[in-house]
């Protein structure tokens, strides 16, 4: 492996992501182009169009500013009344002795259970899917044949397309039946021992149904930009580790993959951002229950899901306060998941070479 | 390879079943009568098609203009300067924003102050929604246009901006009414921000000021209800929705493949 990696600098200027011609997509401004801007005569319209322009670019800022202001606003009251416990506390219910998390009635909120739920079935979803995604992408760029490369690509694209709530419409016909009637009892009495998989919930909703349908609509996601990265890897590579005689897999595993690593785990977490703000077809498959349960067959809520039940019809300010600091908790995590996500994309398939060591 | 057949198997089922389901249940009433109550047989999405019509063009008309501009600053403006740089990044952080957390924003910036749900206020957050895939698209597809020919238009003393809006912009139209279609298409299936935008309505509207229909909020809803005949439209509407997201994204693929700029350069 060492031999490969120190050959690594010289074989990488050869080949990189194909080189554009200069004057296409060239990012300075020419000489020329300089020049005769400087003497155009019509500067008014000029500087009025680029600052038309400008201020349309920055309208784009005004509105993650403006969007954030509103839910720091409209969440004061819920922040003012429960502080940081509403992140992390869960209220002891005075007569049954038990906690209690969300219950509009009497004013309690706590986002525990929802935070639990958002990241029980984003977790869930990740486990099914990368381990095909990257399968997928391993497939569809190393060993497809040429006439199947098109349409498989196609359809990936297309699966990104489908609008969450016909995936829910068809994981509440198709795949909750299915989870029912044949996985659910397979898993409990094979793995109920683990305390993961009770038996108490026998309609099928749950974290398991969540998990997979959310692991079904990342799939596309992560396969298409796990994709790209492996195709900015250089050719030159693959050709180093197989004239080292490596067989196909290791070739795969120490030229592709290995290059590549950082914009797959970049891939990876842009599917985490999606699947933890996904909504609808949570919100069909997984119950909606505010509840905490070690199995993971309950049923639970997720922190999306709660907001797309409940939203319209809050019983109180309070209730719609603290819907609204789920909805800014969201917003931040999702921010903050997809900006480390474009970073690690961004560094190697802009800067492959630099950063590929 | 064993992954790919595993992944492709479930995907290809849904789309079997959507068809199959969908078929038996897409007739011309779907097209042309309102929603009937409970118990009654019959009905259709008519309301719920056009409210869906009437949102997307709304939020067209505020996405397009403003993600085409974003678009031109970036490409002929800004490039590599640190503005464009953070124009870019905060596009793309904006389009990873939940649809939801879009949804309740909106909601207190317009509905709030509104006093009631309505369909402008669902076109606003379908045209914010649009805006990023717009500008990095129109973007990309300016990129591609030719320094020579900016230049060209420039030594005839054709002004910057016409050059910019006659010019360049117009070699790259092919491009950009693409991504136009891409953004479109990913909006037109967003049910989470109508909820509490647009709302929905059993009845026909077309007043921008009341809450409308809008197709995947009736398949929502039906799809959530106890009724076999819902049931039944649920998977009609979602029929009528793939064919018109798989329309739209063949014909981008259609458009991309072919070349787009080839006459250009």
């Amino acid at each position: 492996m060492s031999e490969i990696r120190i050959r690594q600098p010289q074989l990488l200027p050869e080949s990189g992501p194909p080189a554009e011609p200069p004057s296409v997509g060239a990012h300075e401004v020419s000489a020329i182009r300089a020049f005769l801007l400087s003497r155009g005569n019509s500067a008014l319209a000029d500087r009025g169009f680029h600052w038309l322009m400008v201020l349309c670019a920055l309208s784009i800022f005004g509105i993650v500013v403006l969007i954030a202001c509103e839910l720091m606003v409209r969440s004061r009251l819920a922040w003012g009344q429960f502080g940081l416990d509403f992140f992390y506390k869960a209220f002891i219910d005075t007569y049954t002795n038990k906690p209690m998390y969300w219950d509009p009635v009497n004013g309690h909120f706590s986002a525990l259970p929802f935070l639990y739920g958002t990241l029980v079935s984003s977790f869930l979803a990740l486990l099914l899917a990368v381990p095909l995604a990257i399968g997928v992408a391993v497939f569809l760029t190393e060993m497809c044949p040429g006439f199947l490369r098109a349409p498989l690509a196609f359809i990936t694209e297309l699966l990104a397309a489908i609008p969450s709530v016909i995936y829910g419409l068809w994981a509440v016909f198709v795949l909750v039946p299915l989870l029912r009637e044949h996985i659910n009892p397979w898993l409990i009495s094979g793995l109920g021992w683990t305390g993961f998989f009770g038996d108490d919930n026998p309609t099928g909703l749950g974290f398991v149904a969540a998990g997979v349908i959310l692991a079904i609509m990342i799939l596309p996601i992560i396969s298409s930009l796990t994709r790209e990265v492996m195709t900015a890897v250089p050719n030159s590579q693959r050709e180093a580790v197989l004239a080292l005689g490596a067989t196909r897999w290791e070739m795969i595993r120490m030229g592709v993959l290995r290059n590549a690593r950082i914009g797959i785990v970049g891939a990876i977490i842009l599917g985490l951002g999606r699947a933890l703000g996904e909504t609808m077809a949570v919100a069909m498959v997984i119950g909606n229950s505010p509840q905490i349960q070690r199995s993971l067959l309950a049923n639970g809520s997720t922190m999306s899901a709660v907001i797309a039940n409940e939203f319209a019809e809050a019983s109180s300010d309070l209730h719609l306060s603290a819907l609204m600091e789920l909805g800014l908790a969201l917003f931040i995590v999702t921010i903050i998941v997809n900006a480390i996500a474009r970073m690690l994309v961004w560094a190697v398939t802009r800067g492959a070479p630099s950063s590929a060591h | 390879m064993l992954a790919t057949v595993l992944v492709v198997a479930p995907l290809v089922a849904i789309f079997i079943y959507l068809v199959y389901k969908g078929a038996s249940s897409l007739n011309l009433a779907f097209f042309t009568h309102n929603p009937v109550p409970v118990g009654e047989t019959g009905g259709g999405m008519a309301n719920a098609i056009a409210g869906s019509a009437i949102l997307l063009g709304l939020g067209s008309l505020i996405g397009v203009p403003i993600g085409i501009a974003g678009g031109i600053f970036l490409a002929e403006f800004g490039r590599s300067t640190k503005l464009a740089n953070a124009v870019r990044f905060t596009a793309d952080v904006l389009n990873g924003v939940p649809s939801i957390v879009m949804g309740i924003a909106i909601y207190s910036l317009v509905v709030v102050p509104q006093g009631h749900f309505s369909a402008f206020s669902g076109g606003v957050v379908l045209g914010i929604m649009m805006i990023p895939t717009v500008c990095r698209t129109t973007e990309e597809m300016l990129l591609m246009v030719p320094n020579a020919v900016r230049e060209a238009a420039l030594a005839l003393g054709v002004p910057n901006w016409r050059s910019v809006l006659a010019i360049t912009v117009k070699t790259a139209s092919p491009g950009i009414i693409t991504g136009c279609m891409l953004a479109f298409a990913r909006v037109a299936g967003e049910t989470a921000p109508l909820i509490f935008t647009a709302f929905g309505n059993v009845d026909w509207s077309s007043n921008l000021n009341q809450p409308i229909a809008a197709l995947p909020l009736q398949i929502y809803v039906y799809a959530i209800s106890p009724f076999d005949e819902w049931h039944r439209l649920a998977w009609a509407g979602s029929l009528v929705l793939i064919i018109l997201i798989v329309l739209a994204v063949s014909l981008v693929r259609f458009v991309t493949s072919r070349g787009v700029l080839k006459g250009a350069s």
